[in-house]
């Protein structure tokens, strides 16, 4: 009778670590065939981009010709874009998070403002789009111009670069602040002298994965109505532009009609993919180079 | 005399510093307006040029109507379409993205060493960075040559490939939310059902998982909210057919693809398409922010205290 218990326990129990060891096995070959399958996707993405991608690609202008096509253009205007997003974002960006860590007292206006900004982070950001478009394309009648998709583009991470900053003010251990307030130093000075210095690594970390992610989005401008071949290049905040993601996106759509255009689609997205790749690279870098244990 | 004539420039300054002191919050607080006049101006926007649109076409019209023809002679403005190839994307998405990033974030809450951690979360980050035009190309120029293989009735531009492709883009976000929620449960507990002989599948499954569940629920609603308003896998994949089918094989034009070609075909300001514009985005735009309210609520109303 014993005996027989044991044997059903003994059992039961190997079932119980079977089933445990099918699990793992299941859930990592899961995540491997995951992985898998993209690492797949880009590496086609690489061999199809490669036939096209050299020098002259990176150092031309636009051309409705295949074969001499190229994405200064686009690299440019990137670059003019980010002219607007960064100081914008940042400026807006550190001076919110500052306000409502060190100055807003936490009460329900506070946690309105808290609440808004997390609302405003869910926003899809063809919704932004929507709001470039009426207010400064049409209302401000800026046009499609660099001023325009900069602005729109600086609204639509301004959250992102909000809640990283206020996590890496929080992270600043009160010792620090109540130090310097200890030895007489204001509110600002100790702000400026003592929280920004020491939360910046941190806000830079957020800031820059933000502004990747303004880099690669391609819908705001979509609806703003960024032209799809455009020769000239921006030479200010008043001249219309394009981005790389755009540049993507018409010679994807247009492959249906030249066939080559899927090869320039893929060498551009392996620059933006690169590109991106480095800022994120960067910004792991600086994490880990500057983290502090207090 | 002498001295008060020394005192004076610091006195000055000192009055200077005490006044900068008091300004400077005043100063931050007009910039953190900015974040709220956003919102204002989003609704503002949406609002107004939704209800001139409510004056040409009549609100039950808008959301019963089957047919979407804004550009025929006799123009047809119901939403429904646009509604229901944006479910049955999302649909697809959250049925790829669900199950795999629960098991990855069970793997990377209960199973994987510091180590393997170390290499996959760096890595779930990254692909949470591609940019969504670069899934696009690969839903078009990949995904859907690869199901036609196998589903010989494929067209080129289907709601197939852009809700598989739009599942893999958010399993990183399902994954790293619910890990989070898991990784918040407490040793204690965990120890506890060790210590009557659980192995880890019970612990995670019987444990782990309904203590976690609010945050479960509210990454899944966030993942689907994040897919309802993705925009440019769905505009290069899925094509622009205002198809109200149940056929995932077909191509069909979810709200977000709808707002782009509306605003890249140059609708002239004051048509009723220009309007019904804004009325498509702002029902997206209720959709997704009612989705995202609904997470914040399970996570602070269900959130259990240990």
């Amino acid at each position: 009778m014993i005996n027989d218990n044991i044997g059903q326990v003994n059992k039961q129990m190997k079932r119980r670590i079977l089933l445990d060891k099918f699990a793992r096995i299941i859930f990592i070959s899961t995540m491997v065939v995951v992985l898998a399958i993209l690492a797949l996707l880009i590496i086609r993405v690489f061999i199809q981009g490669f036939s096209v991608l050299n020098i002259s690609f990176l150092t031309n202008t636009l051309s409705t010709q295949a074969d001499q096509a190229g994405i200064l253009g686009a690299i440019l205007g990137t670059l003019w874009l980010m002219a607007v997003v960064v100081p914008t974002t940042m400026i807006i960006g550190v001076s919110t998070a500052i306000y409502l860590e060190c100055y807003a007292k936490k009460n329900r206006i506070h946690s309105f403002i808290q609440m808004n900004i997390g609302n405003l982070a869910g926003v899809p950001s063809i919704v932004y789009g929507i709001l470039g478009l009426t207010v400064f394309v049409r209302t401000l009648e800026l046009g499609n111009v660099v001023l325009a998709g900069g602005l729109t583009m600086s609204l639509l991470i301004l959250p992102i670069i909000i809640v990283a900053s206020q996590e890496a003010i929080q992270s600043v251990p009160a010792t620090l602040s109540e130090a310097s307030y200890g030895i007489g130093a204001s509110k600002w000075q100790t702000i400026k002298n003592i929280i920004i210095p020491a939360s910046l690594p941190n806000i830079l970390t957020g800031a820059i994965l933000a502004l990747s992610r303004a880099i690669g989005e391609t819908a705001p401008l979509v609806v703003i109505g960024i032209p799809a071949l455009l020769i000239p290049f921006p030479g200010s905040l008043l001249d219309r532009f394009t981005v790389l993601p755009m540049q993507i996106y018409y010679w994807t759509l247009d492959a249906s009609l030249v066939a080559e255009y899927a090869n320039l689609a893929a060498a551009t997205i392996i620059v933006l993919l690169v590109s991106l790749f480095i800022l994120n690279a960067s910004a792991i870098y600086l994490r880990h180079k500057f983290k502090v244990n207090y | 005399m002498e001295t008060t004539n020394h005192q004076l420039p610091i006195q000055n300054k000192r009055v200077f510093k005490r006044k900068f002191e008091r300004v400077i919050p005043f100063i931050l607080l007009l910039i953190t307006c900015v974040s709220i006049i956003t919102s204002i101006m989003i609704v503002a926007t949406l609002l107004s040029e939704t209800v001139t649109f409510f004056k040409h076409v009549s609100f039950v019209e808008f959301f019963t109507n089957t047919t979407l023809k804004p550009l025929s002679n006799d123009p047809q403005f119901g939403v429904l379409p646009l509604i229901s190839a944006t479910i049955i994307s999302s649909t697809i998405a959250i049925s790829v993205a669900g199950p795999i990033g629960m098991m990855v974030a069970i793997f990377l809450s209960e199973y994987a060493s510091e180590r393997v951690r170390n290499v996959v979360k760096p890595l779930l980050e990254i692909l949470a960075g591609i940019p969504t035009i670069v899934y696009g190309f690969f839903a078009l120029t990949f995904i859907t040559p690869f199901l036609k293989n196998f589903i010989p009735g494929l067209e080129t531009t289907n709601i197939l490939s852009p809700g598989l492709i739009m599942g893999i883009m958010i399993i990183p976000m399902i994954a790293s939310l619910s890990e989070d929620a898991m990784n918040a449960v407490p040793r204690s507990l965990r120890e506890a059902s060790y210590g009557l002989g659980s192995t880890k599948l019970e612990v995670a499954t019987k444990v782990v998982l309904p203590a976690a569940f609010s945050g479960i629920v509210a990454s899944f609603v966030l993942a689907i909210s994040r897919a309802i308003g993705e925009t440019m896998i769905v505009t290069i994949a899925s094509g622009s057919t205002k198809n109200f089918s149940l056929n995932i094989t077909e191509s069909m034009q979810t709200m977000t693809a709808y707002i782009v070609e509306v605003t890249g075909g140059d609708a002239p300001a004051g048509s009723t398409i220009y309007y019904s514009l804004y009325a498509v985005a702002m029902t997206l735009f209720v959709f997704t922010f009612l989705m995202n309210m609904f997470a914040r609520y399970v996570t602070q109303k269900f959130k259990e205290n240990y």
